[in-house]
């Protein structure tokens, strides 16, 4: 009930907040975009509008992540509104867990706005119905999970601006440790070697939740790989969300 | 109702991690029904009391409790009101939706949080306002529904940060009406304030924090009692130079008001030195006043004698 309470006022912070507003008004603009570009190109018309939108719906989504769950707890603090939570009876990781499930459904929702356009504007333009895109939108949610509770994490005891700066670095690490693994695997020197290991195994691997060339491509994937994924995704949040929660448990709030 | 132990903060400031001491051994004892003024100039330590019995900071020594039960336990935030200081809120909300979202907080049935709420509302005089978003808001607003928001769960014990700063003089009416109205009904209300005449009017208890320790505590009365000093407050006319003068050797502090000459002593004998001065000068005494200690004055030297002045 109490985190719910949280998760529903915050739901209701960001979508009245113009920040969020803009987010949504640009990847529809992308999306709108993507059917001027393909009148551009011969044959493979449907196949651009794929790629653009499905990119855009990720991009501004890891964007909207990014910036809107640094200020969650900082503009608490900030505001001093947090003062007004915590001295009634909530502790405290049942507020980080609101802030960070109410973002998480709004992201929810955005994720659906954009599938129904997506599956109007292809449907408009091409007439084509394009549910087998789905499983790649539903994908980038899952990583937007990671990139939230990550942006969550460093605001509990950082500036926005460090914080925006760190979890952006841990989503385009997090796009390249697959490169990581394969620079172990080429260096001798053993130190190196277990340093960049772990880092491979300890980082986020997002490429995970990337299956767009696939979709688009109509290449089919089995069930094990959602469910692999899926689980991944979640678990790795939760992780993240924990250590947080061990951060923000101690702080002192002035 | 609130009680501490040796309650101390210490915080780390800067690159350096300079020792910072904002809080040293405060024992403190709020009774049930009365209403305790915490007193001292900005920087004294009496937000960072608040936010420890609000468990917002963690003391580095002591203890505190409330209605009997340690401060950490969250349940007792059950039976507790709390108004931060300049209080920021969430300004998206409409005054209804605000009221509702610290209503759940404190799982308070749907029917019950908009009964209340209405009732708060219309205590604080927003009732004209609950459909508008808290950004409309004016200063006094804000604060009024910041004390409609800490009563939502009809709380025995209101702890309340300069619920008066920042108003006008109006806006301090009513939330000192509001307090009073608070105390009829038996709570028990804790508040800081630099605003000394309001605490004239409706402390039974006050404490003079200084520097992070506490110099006095007792009922305004006793406070008041134990100014044993009078001032004497003599306005003189018809008087050289030279007598203005020798009046001003024996006052403490003296202005000229057009032809009248006001001197302050802080000593009858003083006064009496003077008036005799006056008189053998062929002057005139237009008025004398005795003035008794207040509040602000004991403030004061309490707050001079912390600083080591």
């Amino acid at each position: 009930m109490k985190v719910y309470s949280i998760a529903l006022n915050t739901f209701k912070e960001v979508i009245r907040d113009k920040i969020f507003y803009s987010l949504v008004f640009f990847a529809l603009l992308m999306l709108g975009t993507s059917v001027l570009l393909s009148t551009l190109t011969l044959g493979e018309r449907t196949k651009i509008i794929e790629d653009i939108s499905l990119a855009g719906v990720s991009f501004f989504g890891v964007v909207i992540s990014i910036f809107v769950g640094i200020g969650l707890v900082y503009k608490e603090l900030e505001k001093k509104t947090i003062y007004t939570i915590i001295s009634k009876p909530i502790k405290r990781y049942q507020f980080l867990l609101g802030k960070y499930l109410g973002l998480a459904l709004t992201l929810l929702v955005y994720v659906s706005v954009m599938s129904a356009c997506i599956l109007l504007v292809l449907y408009l333009s091409n007439g084509i119905w394009a549910g087998s895109l789905m499983p790649a939108v539903l994908m980038t949610y899952f990583e937007f999970l990671i990139i939230t509770a990550a942006a969550l994490l460093f605001s509990t005891f950082s500036t926005p601006t460090l914080s925006a700066t760190y979890t952006l670095a841990i989503y385009i690490i997090g796009h390249l440790t697959g490169d990581l693994k394969g620079l172990a695997a080429k260096i001798g020197q053993p130190v190196i070697k277990k340093v960049i290991e772990i880092l491979y195994y300890g980082l986020p691997n997002l490429e995970n939740f990337n299956i767009k060339g696939q979709v688009v491509h109509g290449v089919s994937l089995p069930p094990g790989y959602y469910v692999m994924a899926v689980s991944y995704g979640l678990l790795y949040a939760a992780g993240i969300l924990a250590v947080a929660v061990m951060v923000f448990q101690r702080r002192n709030f002035k | 109702m609130i009680k501490t132990e040796g309650l101390g903060m210490e915080f780390r400031v800067g690159f350096l991690r300079k020792k910072v001491t904002a809080l040293k051994g405060l024992t403190l004892e709020v009774k049930k029904g009365e209403v305790f003024g915490f007193l001292g100039p900005n920087g004294a330590g009496k937000t960072t009391t608040l936010k420890i019995l609000m468990g917002l900071i963690y003391p580095t020594s002591g203890k505190a409790w409330i209605m009997g039960r340690d401060i950490r336990d969250v349940d007792v935030k059950k039976g507790l009101g709390f108004l931060p200081e300049q209080p920021y809120f969430y300004e998206y909300l409409t005054a209804r939706e605000f009221m509702d979202f610290y209503g759940r907080l404190f799982g308070i049935r749907k029917g019950e949080r908009a009964a209340r709420a209405a009732e708060l509302l219309e205590m604080v005089g927003l009732s004209h306002a609950v459909d508008l978003q808290l950004r409309k808001f004016s200063k006094g607003m804000q604060q009024r529904i910041g004390i409609a928001q800490a009563l939502i769960n009809d709380p025995e014990l209101i702890i309340l940060d300069e619920p008066m700063s920042g108003l006008d003089p109006i806006g301090r009416k009513e939330v000192r009406d509001i307090m009073m109205g608070l105390k009829e009904k038996g709570k028990t209300i804790f508040f800081s304030t630099h605003i000394l005449p309001d605490v004239e009017v409706i402390c039974d208890r006050v404490g003079i924090l200084v520097k992070g320790e506490l110099r006095a505590t007792g009922t305004v009365g006793e406070m008041l009692g134990s100014m044993e000093a009078r001032m004497v407050e003599m306005t003189m006319e018809g008087l050289g130079p030279d007598d203005v003068k020798a009046v001003g050797a024996l006052s403490s502090n003296m202005v000229t008001r057009g032809r009248d000459v006001v001197a302050f002593f802080d000593d009858p004998d003083k006064a009496r030195k003077a008036r005799e001065i006056v008189f053998s000068k062929g002057g005139d005494i237009v008025s004398l006043i005795p003035h008794r200690g207040s509040l602000e004055d004991i403030f004061v030297e309490e707050v001079r004698k912390g600083s080591g002045k």
